[in-house]
């Protein structure tokens, strides 16, 4: 109220001398009491009213209709001013609603972390970056007990908080499957099962799941609608889509995915990706997919990780640092 | 607790007859201009929700003078189709009438007290208390 109350005696002054000076100074003072009357939240009415007092007592042989013009300016600010409480009220709920969402997706990082783990003979690069607060897209690798490595990449058609929701869920599921079914082809049956079940209808997720044999140098994999990987031949320097057949999960209980294995050779590169990646647009253009690939080989004779996070960042920057999708990219190369 | 007046709407130009009487009550009783401009803001809100979706209704103004506090007390009365879920009417965001109107969280701001009792096919009434500063 105190601050009020200056501004108030301020008002009165500054007003007294514009209307005497017209000078620019006091509009600058009266730009500095508009600042304070906003962070004191003084609504509009309360303004006219002032300048009604203020005018009085200054002129008090001003015509009466002038008195009843400022009255009716103060009648039809109210409702401005009602409606400027209401949107400061509105402000303050969405600037909580935008706290809670930013712990969720503290706690969503916790939930879903996984760590690239360190496979004798394998590179691995991965960069995962929401589009919002919270990622849509998920990854994961699994190192198993025979040497193997798993790795999963989804993504959840939808973005935000329900997409993430139900990442949770879908690394919650993988977690309790027994490791003997670990074969890309059984993991993504038995997901399905579990998004069958629990996902409302209008969501869908798309999974890549590749296994790697290191021993063996194969890489088995099975594709649940996922946008499609490539697969990079060192010997020919030439990249290949890598097509894998198989059904969105969740669209239906009796879903069979077919199982793909092939030879890595070496230096040969294993590229998954969501369609964050892909359909990167440059202003109203989407990017064509060789265009990624043109930057990966550019990078090709990097470490892998810095390939990722170089692609990242040229895309980031061809989108004016906005992304407007999840972006995960991952890659696999043999190095012995 | 002073005498009561009362008036009925059945017409939207019964909200302005509503507007005059609150006004009138609130100078007698000493409130400043801007003060009766927010009573008046608060009545037409509430005549105007008798008046969409109640059709007839009524508001009854009170004077209030104890040793402590002077003010306005009203009440706003209609038999019409009540109001299923009050706390979503009192959420901000929310008005029926689309948009600008300030509706009930508009009234609770602009008084003091605030009060509401809704039961679905019965009826609501409002009751707000705005007191002189």
């Amino acid at each position: 109220m105190d601050v009020v109350n200056l501004d108030a005696a301020n008002y009165k002054d500054l007003l007294k001398r514009y209307i005497d000076t017209r000078d620019e100074q006091s509009l600058y003072g009266a730009e500095q009491i508009s600042k304070s009357f906003i962070k004191n939240n003084v609504p509009p009415e309360e303004i006219v009213n002032l300048h009604i007092q203020a005018l009085a007592e200054l002129y008090p042989n001003l015509s009466e209709k002038t008195g009843h013009s400022m009255n009716f300016l103060l009648e039809t600010m109210i409702s401005y001013g009602m409606a400027h409480q209401e949107y400061q009220t509105l402000r303050e709920k969405q600037l909580e609603l935008k706290t809670e969402i930013s712990v969720a997706a503290g706690m969503q990082e916790t939930l879903l972390a996984t760590t690239k783990p360190k496979i004798e003979g394998l590179d691995i690069g991965v960069v995962s970056v929401p589009a919002h607060q919270m990622n849509g897209d998920y990854h994961h690798f699994i190192k198993g007990r025979d040497g193997s490595l798993g790795v999963a990449i989804a993504d959840v058609v939808g973005k935000g908080v329900p997409a993430a929701l139900c990442m949770s869920m879908i690394k919650y599921s993988m977690d309790s499957f027994p490791e003997e079914s670990m074969s890309p082809k059984a993991i993504l049956e038995n997901l399905n099962r579990v998004v069958e079940r629990n996902v409302d209808p209008s969501m869908f997720i798309t999974m890549f799941y590749a296994q790697y044999m290191p021993s063996e140098h194969k890489l088995r994999y099975s594709s649940a609608g996922h946008e499609p990987g490539f697969y990079y031949h060192k010997k020919e320097d030439a990249f290949k889509e890598i097509e894998a057949n198989g059904l969105v999960l969740g669209v239906s209980s009796e879903s069979n995915y077919e199982r793909y294995e092939r030879y890595v050779e070496k230096g040969d590169m294993v590229i998954l990706l969501t369609d964050g990646v892909t359909e990167c647009r440059d202003g109203d253009r989407f990017i064509e997919s060789e265009e990624v690939l043109e930057v990966i080989k550019s990078y090709a004779h990097l470490p892998v990780q810095k390939i990722v996070d170089h692609v990242y960042k040229h895309f980031e920057r061809l989108q004016n640092f906005q992304l407007r999708d999840d972006f995960t990219l991952i890659i696999l190369r043999r190095e012995v | 607790m002073g005498l009561q007046s009362c008036i009925n709407i059945n017409k939207e130009w019964d909200i302005v007859g509503a507007r005059q009487m609150g006004r009138d009550i609130a100078k007698k009783i000493g409130f400043g201009t801007v003060d009766q401009a927010r009573i008046a803001t608060a009545i037409s809100e509430l005549a105007r929700n008798i008046y969409l979706y109640a059709e007839t209704g009524q508001i009854c103004f009170e004077v209030i003078d104890t040793i402590n506090q002077k003010g306005i007390s009203m009440i706003a009365v209609d038999s019409g189709p009540g109001i299923r879920d009050i706390s979503q009417v009192m959420e901000d965001g929310y008005s029926t009438s689309g948009g600008l109107g300030a509706g009930l969280p508009g009234v609770k701001r602009l008084m003091d007290e605030f009060d509401i009792k809704s039961e679905e096919g019965k009826g609501t009434e409002v009751r707000s208390i705005k007191y002189v500063r």
